[in-house]
């Protein structure tokens, strides 16, 4: 599979990840996106049928879901842009446009 | 008397009461005032904080602490509480977090000081330290070269004797890589054996903390005091943690080092390959018994990290979003919100999320991302049958001494084959580690990088030793810094 990204594609990934580019962003990473991904498709030629597509850790454990102390609201809420500290809430502007 | 360049030595003369936490400290300030400006290693040296720190240190004289009085550089994406950390992104530009990472609290208890943060690749991505918000760092060795990354201010600190130990964080070689390129020791340890805990997420099944020194009994000194169980690390291991000091017996007989031969034939450039056969002799000579191991997979390490990795980095820096950190642009909606937030992303860190979001999204996500994992698999048996026959594997740590500032920074990928030869141990969750191994002609250093099987720090730190008693390692000389 050669994938050759176009800019309309840049624009749609773009979107997906909430990233505004520039012309020239979009114009550069349609061919530094495609020459990355020509390199990557090499995997597409490796015979995997004999794997799962494994999980990293062989270590991991559950613990219950309990609740248990965790960082103080107030201190949290000073690294915040906006935030309504009596009410111990983050604050944004309104959520739909106009 | 005077600070001793090593760690160990620092904490034997302060513990003896010869020197004082507070001497200590400022002598490493001192040089970090006179040596930091032409290189930029720092991003935030807390003078006042460790000054404190250190008094505190010499009037309470802590007993069992194992660190006491060493100076210590963090790599900026390690959450320090109070003090500045920004992973070297406008993003984080003014971020004071409110919590301390696991390695912190951990080097606290054990009489560190902590003397500043350092500079790093945006988000640790990145193999030169080009990608800064802030400016690159500087090679000691030669300035108008790059130190290597992500971790580049953290080796270039430690190469420069600013501080005898720095942490960094490796998710494809980001330790290793900028050690060999400054001529220091640093190692990647097992996934699971550091705490992530505090650690600004890159490629959360790659992620590990780990330190660099001027030699490997330095490195196992604080690597035993920052390894071990961490309950708010769900991936972190329960292994009990050996002495890494006492594995330094300098003996290495009989130990089986394998050598990928058809791995390392091509791409690596003389001065590098002449002292890679250098260190292999040296091991030999020490008794250790070499042989070839094939490792077929490994040369698709490149690709399937690249999107293994930047998928999970997609994920992870989708957390950027002008809410609840950070600095907020104007804007109008929420919308506006997030895009004038993200807009402050450098251009590497967009084009990995840009490629992350790709092989994530619908239609692609099959072809590239479980083809990748199926793909990691494969170079984790790689290895695991490599590790049936050999203790350790020995290969150059970069295919190339240090390059020039600007040299691959148009170029994505001719940087992203600088990890060509350490990103597979992430890849597999294995340690490895890098160690100085001599000096081309254009007087850089060159490193040795060694794998072992899980959990098995203690023989890598043992053969880096055994190594460095017999290829001593240099320092920058006049002319450089």
């Amino acid at each position: 599979m050669a994938t050759v990204l176009s800019p309309a594609d840049v624009d749609r990934i773009a979107a997906l990840a909430r990233l505004e580019l520039t012309d020239d962003e979009r114009a550069r990473f349609a061919t530094q996106l495609s020459a990355i991904l020509a390199y990557a498709d090499q995997v597409q030629q490796v015979d995997t049928s004999t794997v799962a597509a494994a999980a990293p850790s062989s270590d991991s454990r559950l613990r219950e879901d309990e609740p248990r102390p965790s960082l103080d609201r107030g201190l949290v809420l000073t690294q915040a842009p906006a935030a309504d500290r009596a009410a111990g809430l983050f604050t944004v502007p309104r959520v739909l446009g106009s | 008397m005077s600070v001793p360049e090593r760690a160990t030595d620092i904490r034997a003369a302060v513990a003896a009461g010869e020197l004082s936490a507070v001497e200590v400290c400022r002598a490493a300030l001192d040089r970090i005032a006179r040596l930091d400006p032409p290189l930029h290693a720092f991003l935030h040296v807390d003078e006042a904080g460790a000054l404190e720190r250190a008094a505190r240190l010499d009037r309470e004289r802590p007993a069992d602490a194992p660190l006491l009085g060493v100076p210590v550089a963090l790599k900026d994406n390690i959450c320090t509480a109070g003090v500045p950390t920004t992973a070297a992104s406008r993003l984080l530009e003014h971020y004071v977090p409110p919590y301390s990472a696991d390695v912190v609290e951990r080097l606290e208890r054990a009489g560190a000081v902590i003397v500043g943060k350092t500079n790093c690749d945006e988000f640790a991505m990145g193999s030169s330290t080009e990608h800064s918000a802030f400016g690159p760092t500087r090679n000691p060795w030669a300035t108008d070269r790059t130190p290597g990354g992500s971790s580049g201010g953290s080796a270039v600190a430690v190469a420069a004797g600013m501080v005898p130990l720095a942490l960094g964080s490796d998710t494809g070689g980001s330790i290793r890589q900028p050690a060999a390129l400054c001529g220091v020791v640093g190692l990647k340890p097992t996934y699971g054996r550091v705490s992530r805990y505090g650690l600004i997420a890159f490629g959360s099944s790659l992620d590990q903390i780990g330190p660099f020194g001027t030699s490997a009994r330095d490195v196992a000194a604080i690597f035993g005091v920052i390894a071990g169980h961490d309950a708010r690390d769900s991936t972190s291991a329960g292994a009990a943690v050996p002495d890494y000091g006492a594995a330094l017996t300098g003996d290495v007989k009989g130990l089986k080092v394998g050598v990928p031969r058809a791995l390392v034939a091509d791409g690596v450039e003389p001065g590098v390959r002449a002292a890679f056969e250098a260190s292999l002799d040296a091991l030999r000579d020490a008794g250790a018994v070499l042989s070839d191991v094939e490792l077929p997979h490994a040369p698709l390490a490149i690709p399937v990290y690249y999107l293994v990795a930047n998928a999970e980095a997609s994920s992870n820096l989708a957390r950027y979003d002008g809410v609840r950190y950070g600095p907020r642009p104007d804007a109008a909606t929420l919308h506006d919100v997030y895009y004038h937030t993200r807009a402050r992303f450098g251009a590497e860190a967009k084009r990995r999320i840009m490629i992350g979001t790709f092989v994530l999204s619908a239609g692609y996500y099959d072809a590239y991302y479980v083809k990748a994992l199926q793909v990691r698999a494969l170079i984790r048996r790689d290895y695991d049958e490599a590790f049936a026959r050999v203790d350790l594997v020995a290969m150059p740590t970069t295919p190339t001494a240090a390059f020039r500032l600007g040299e691959k920074t148009e170029d994505p990928l001719q940087m992203y084959l600088a990890d060509v030869f350490t990103v597979a141990a992430n890849l597999a969750g294995l340690p490895a580690i890098s160690v100085p191994c001599g000096l081309t002609d254009a007087a850089l250093p060159v490193g040795l990088q060694l794998t072992a099987r899980a959990f098995g720090e203690a023989t890598l730190l043992r053969a880096a030793d055994a190594l460095e008693r017999r290829l001593p390692m240099r320092r920058p000389g006049a002319g450089s810094i």
